[in-house]
């Protein structure tokens, strides 16, 4: 259905061969990476992983070096100007000395067709500080302003850059509570964010960079059961080791007085023959979390 | 500017466009001068000063100095107008430092204003911005001394204000050069200094005539003699004419050359 927004080549993300260096360091090296209209992704890695460059690029600030950044077909600076997309920066970007319906009007008046001051300032759930001048505004309000700002158009895709950095606890639930609310619209929404929780909570996909490359492209459970596997665990009596050992995705069978413990990648595969064959009882999967994930998949690439 | 109707417009198929004119519109410029009109060091700068030099200078005191269609006070007046003038246009230019150090630039940079309407914006905003000095030291020359015909009254207010323009780009190429608030307490001392060595606090007939040959290739200079030129009565030559056009394109070409490099994270 989203594929009337821009005519046949309808992803909301399509970079293709993308490169970015600065002197010698190489901050993006050929970057591929194909984001549908409505996908909610993460977009994570280390410091100096070249998420920023990649941002950059996408929305049209930076030029690539090689390679090919399309945006519901379009290109950036064209999505931008007829408000497909919108970004949300991690700092800055306000001026101190306006108000924030001030500063939400003058943006308005930028785009040929926005929502209206006073529906952008609710869903941002900043209607009630509309008069307060931003430089009155704590962190945590100026960020929402910020999102506010980049609702104006409704645009098809919003961009995230760490959006949540150095809120508070109770701040960051808001700003999520605020920007899943609207994405409910069918909104694609690409996040960076050094928050592995959030990425576990609020993403379908995650992508994983390191060194300007894609090193992993999943589902935050996958990328999970990626790293290391899940550890599957049961009580039954007499199992065939044999079988178990080749199953798909078994990297390693212990099996000691009736209790079975079994590391695997595909730990639904074999909960399933444990259940269903086996006629295991007590059944336990446990996962390593996104954080030894993604130290695992970091440091092996490097 | 359409309003989407988020009850009824369907998102996907939700009408797009760019704006007209590149995003330059009425409601950005009243909110950017309201902006700076919210400066309080910026007023007192570009509206109380030149006031206060009027007296400082004897504006008040030279009534009776009858000077082409004219008085020696309306001299000074027209002198300072046109010192005011600069300052509120070069401020408005350089507001673009205070800008960039807010990271304000890069928020613009994702949206869809073009660049060519962003120096409009600026543009327009100094010519607004070069009426108050211009009104404050006019009213107040009227009030104290001040004597001349009424298209000079007119003519020259309108030149002090266009020809102050020049400073626009100046102000632009200080504001990409150092990204910071202060940027108006440095260009505060550079303008009394090119106010001075052109000619707008002490008339160049009392300067020597080696000072006189170096002040008519200083910026401030050709504004001037244009805007006392329907008092003095006399015209102007065409040095005065390619001293502003001539400034106007070096600090233009200054300011676009940095608004270029300016891609950086700032």
């Amino acid at each position: 259905m989203s594929n009337s927004v821009a005519g046949s080549s309808a992803l909301a993300i399509d970079l293709v061969g993308l490169k970015k260096s600065f002197g010698t360091l190489c901050a993006v090296d050929n970057m591929n990476l194909q984001i549908k209209p409505g996908e909610v992704v993460a977009f994570l890695g280390p410091n100096g992983a070249g998420k920023t460059t990649t941002i950059d690029m996408i929305l049209g600030l930076l030029p690539p070096d090689e390679g090919n950044v399309s945006i519901f077909g379009y290109s950036p600076s064209q999505a931008v100007a007829r408000g497909y997309l919108t970004a949300v920066m991690q700092s800055g970007g306000l001026l101190k000395e306006l108000s924030v319906v001030e500063t939400v009007r003058l943006i308005s008046t930028l785009f040929a067709q926005s929502l209206s001051v006073e529906e952008v300032l609710h869903r941002a759930g900043i209607d009630t500080i509309a008069n307060q001048r931003v430089g009155k505004c704590s962190g945590g309000q100026q960020q929402r302003l910020r999102f506010a700002l980049a609702l104006l158009p409704r645009p098809d895709l919003m961009i995230l850059d760490e959006p949540t950095t150095g809120m508070d606890v109770e701040a960051r639930r808001d700003f999520w509570k605020a920007i899943h609310q609207d994405s409910q619209e069918g909104r694609t929404i690409m996040f960076a964010t050094h928050y592995l929780e959030e990425a576990d909570a609020y993403a379908d996909r995650i992508v994983l960079i390191n060194k300007g490359r894609v090193i992993a492209d999943a589902s935050a459970s996958e990328i999970k059961a990626m790293s290391s596997g899940r550890v599957v665990s049961a009580d039954v009596v007499n199992p065939k080791i044999a079988d178990i050992e080749k199953l798909p995705g078994v990297t390693s069978v212990e099996y000691r007085g009736n209790h079975i413990v079994i590391n695997s990648t595909d730990s639904d595969t074999t909960a399933r023959y444990l259940l269903n064959i086996a006629n295991a009882k007590n059944l336990e999967i446990t996962s390593h979390n996104l954080e030894d994930a993604f130290i695992a998949l970091t440091t092996k690439d490097s | 500017m359409t309003q989407i109707d988020s009850t009824k417009d369907n998102f996907y198929t939700q009408k797009r466009s760019m704006p007209p004119l590149g995003g330059y519109n009425l409601t950005f410029l009243k909110i950017e001068i309201l902006r700076l009109l919210r400066n309080r060091r910026n007023i007192i700068f570009t509206i109380i000063t030149p006031v206060v030099f009027y007296f400082m200078f004897g504006g008040g005191k030279s009534i009776h100095q009858k000077m082409g269609n004219g008085n020696a006070s309306s001299y000074v007046m027209i002198s300072l107008a046109v010192y005011g003038a600069m300052i509120a246009t070069t401020a408005t230019g350089a507001s673009v430092a205070v800008e960039r150090a807010a990271g304000w630039s890069r928020q613009l940079r994702i949206t869809p204003l073009r660049p060519g309407a962003y120096i409009a914006i600026k543009i327009s905003s100094a010519l607004i911005m070069g009426v108050f000095p211009v009104v404050a030291v006019f009213v107040t020359g009227a009030l104290n001394g001040a004597q001349m015909t009424f298209a000079a009254w007119i003519i020259s207010g309108f030149v002090a204000i266009g020809g102050a323009l020049v400073f626009v780009p100046f102000g632009l190429f200080a504001g990409y050069l150092m990204p910071s608030e202060s940027v108006m307490q440095i260009l505060g001392p550079v303008l009394a200094i090119l106010a001075f060595v052109g000619g707008l606090f002490v008339p160049m007939a009392f300067l020597n005539s080696t000072f006189r040959n170096i002040a008519k290739f200083t910026p401030a200079y050709g504004i001037g003699e244009i805007a006392r030129s329907p008092m003095m009565g006399h015209g102007f030559d065409i040095a005065s004419v390619a001293n502003v056009i001539i400034w106007m394109a070096i600090f233009a070409f200054g300011a676009a050359m940095l608004f270029r490099r300016d891609t950086g994270r700032v």
